[in-house]
């Protein structure tokens, strides 16, 4: 069985950027809508890059504010100051 | 040149650097005294990693944003009367249940993490315990804040505190966290930041919220995320405990297995109280319990367990057992609240067609042939001016608190016994999971306070019903019973007619 790397996030303004640029960065995504809630999966491993949602947003971002807008994830991660990924690779 | 910036990784080992030192005044031993009865052997506690890095001027600058926004929606909601806007006012019984059942656990939560952050003698996980101890405050707090405003309307909300100290189905979270909380650390941070965060809560925060959002509760569902925004740090503190136990010595194996094997049955019990809100109290459903067990549970912990096999550390003991129940618990729990609806402070109903239709369509190899005869005949029962009630007093799982009214697995036609004898005594289980974990710890599970056995040794206010619920400070007749017929059913038909009124 893969192992699924998965993101959820509200669904709403200020996270939209951010579910737009995983799903153009993460070929192969599977998106979940739920009322008020998007589950994002992905075979082994996902990435959120800080270029990609910044190119969205029109303005400077950091990984770290994906807290504000995130509801539930699965892997291991690692983060550092332009992506914040998930994975269960070591 | 200009002075360069220091990267997210390299910022928080210097503000976290120092943090931790060797006491000089007394031994480390003294300073610290809970973190080795329990047997687990700590070679380097600097091992220790928070992929977060989350430091504390960081953590308070996004957790006042959250509270910013999520106030701001209660205003909203408060001001234009949302209330009247749910779904339907069956609904607001899942608030009463979350209210009485859950949010007590939160701030048990927040004790125990305080408890945890300072016993444990590591600063990765002290920093990474003391803030989900605020955490969990916060929850606590935003969810009494968020449902006072139901309070206003409707029966069963006032007296949660209390309630959650007496009352026999709120025993069966109360009993779980206290023993967490009488746990040593590292089993608290096993059962609490691992099974029950990292395994379980998705389960009863993400489609339950999305419930609360589907149902109109705009103010539920925003303390629900909101909480659960906080959720994914905790669940990661979960993930790094058990993979920091494992890699620091071979001995440990053992022992956080059988933790493992524990808490996840315990929180497989607890959670069937969600099951049956997600199949039966919700009145527009999301997703049925057995779809949420596959998404969170077999699909979620089958990567979490192939990871982890690395190590050593096998998928819980009984989880097969717990997969098979997902096709039965929420309707088996249903059954009991049926039945003793009189001493339940939130209200019961039938399903009416299109629910039962809706239930027999998500369980195909259960509910037609196990239980929609049943509900039938009690809908039946209900016509001729028969309701049923149960009015004896049920026995009690001596583990995990629940009325023995589950089924043996495979066989959801005879109710499941076992039995241990301890000093002379004898002591009942619901289930295997349930009878291990008390031969596991004969001499703490001895002493659970059963509400059951409370009543008839007349610690509960007295012999009869109305005594007991009186004691719970329960209002007969307004908290309890059906929906049919409550103070609460009266009040909303009068809005919904107000409002056809309005329209008209
Ligand atoms: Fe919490
Ligand atoms: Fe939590
Ligand atoms: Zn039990």
């Amino acid at each position: 069985m893969a192992q699924i790397a998965s993101l959820t996030l509200y669904h709403n303004d200020e996270a939209r950027p951010i579910i737009d640029a995983i799903i153009a960065d993460n070929p192969g995504i599977r998106v979940m809508n739920i009322p008020g809630a998007v589950k994002l999966d992905c075979d082994g491993s996902l990435t959120v890059n800080r270029s990609s949602v910044e190119a969205r947003l029109g303005r400077s971002w950091e990984p770290q504010e994906l807290q504000l807008v995130l509801i539930s994830m699965a892997g291991n991660l690692d983060e550092d100051d332009d992506h914040f990924t998930l994975s269960w690779r070591h | 040149m200009t002075a360069k910036k220091l990267g997210l990784k390299q910022r928080y080992a210097h503000m976290t650097r120092g943090l931790d030192w060797e006491t000089t005044y007394q031994p480390m031993d003294k300073v610290f005294p809970y973190d080795t009865f329990e047997g687990i052997k700590i070679r380097d506690w600097s091992q220790w990693e928070d992929p977060f890095r989350l430091t504390m001027d960081a953590y308070w600058k996004f957790q006042a944003e959250k509270e910013r926004k999520l106030y701001a929606v209660l205003d909203a909601f408060a001001q234009n009367n949302g209330q009247t806007n749910l779904s339907d006012g069956r609904y607001v019984n899942v608030v009463k249940l979350f209210l009485t059942g859950i949010s007590p656990e939160e701030y048990q939560a927040h004790r125990g993490f305080a408890f945890a952050g300072r016993h444990l003698r590591g600063v990765g996980p002290r920093v990474a315990a003391q803030m989900q101890s605020l955490d969990e405050l916060r929850h606590v707090q935003t969810q009494i804040h968020t449902i006072s405003h139901y309070n206003k309307y409707f029966d069963g909300i006032g007296e949660f505190p209390h309630m959650h100290d007496r009352v026999w189905y709120l025993s069966v979270p109360k009993s779980f966290f206290d023993d967490a909380r009488t746990a040593g650390p590292f089993e608290y941070m096993i059962a609490i930041g691992f099974a029950f965060e990292y395994l379980l809560t998705n389960l009863l925060f993400v489609p339950f919220m999305s419930g609360a959002a589907y149902n109109g509760d705009m103010s539920t569902v925003t303390f629900g995320f909101s909480a659960q925004s906080d959720e994914s740090r905790h669940m990661t503190l979960g993930i790094e405990v058990i993979k920091f136990l494992l890699e620091q010595h071979p001995d440990n194996l053992p022992i956080v297995q059988k933790w493992v094997d524990k808490w996840f049955w315990r929180g497989h019990r607890m959670l069937g109280l969600v099951a049956m809100m997600m199949d039966y109290m919700l009145p527009k459903k999301v997703m049925s319990w057995k779809e949420a067990w596959d998404i969170y549970f077999t699909e979620a912990g089958g990567s979490l367990f192939q990871d982890l096999a690395r190590y050593g550390l096998k998928v819980p003991k009984y989880a097969d057992v717990a997969t098979a129940e997902a096709e039965h618990i929420s309707h088996q729990n249903w059954a009991v609240f049926y039945q003793y609806t009189h001493a339940a402070a939130f209200h019961t109903w039938m399903p009416d067609k299109e629910h039962l239709d809706w239930l027999s369509e998500k369980y195909p190899n259960t509910f037609d042939k196990y239980y929609r005869p049943r509900w039938e005949m009690w809908a039946q029962m209900e016509k001729d001016g028969k309701r049923f009630y149960n009015m004896a007093l049920p026995q009690l799982c001596n583990t995990c608190q629940i009325p023995m009214a589950y089924t043996e697995p495979g066989d959801p036609t005879t109710i499941a016994f076992r039995e241990s004898r301890f000093n002379g005594d004898t002591y009942h289980f619901c289930s295997d999971g349930c009878k291990d974990i008390f031969d596991g710890e004969p001499e703490k599970f001895a002493q659970s306070w059963l509400p059951v056995h409370q009543i008839f040794q007349g610690a509960c206010g007295g012999p009869t019903v109305p005594d007991v619920l009186n004691w719970y400070r329960l209002n007969n007749g307004a908290d309890n019973l059906d929906y049919v017929g409550s103070p609460d059913e009266k009040l909303w038909n009068q809005w919904m007619a107000g409002a056809v009124k309005a329209a008209g």
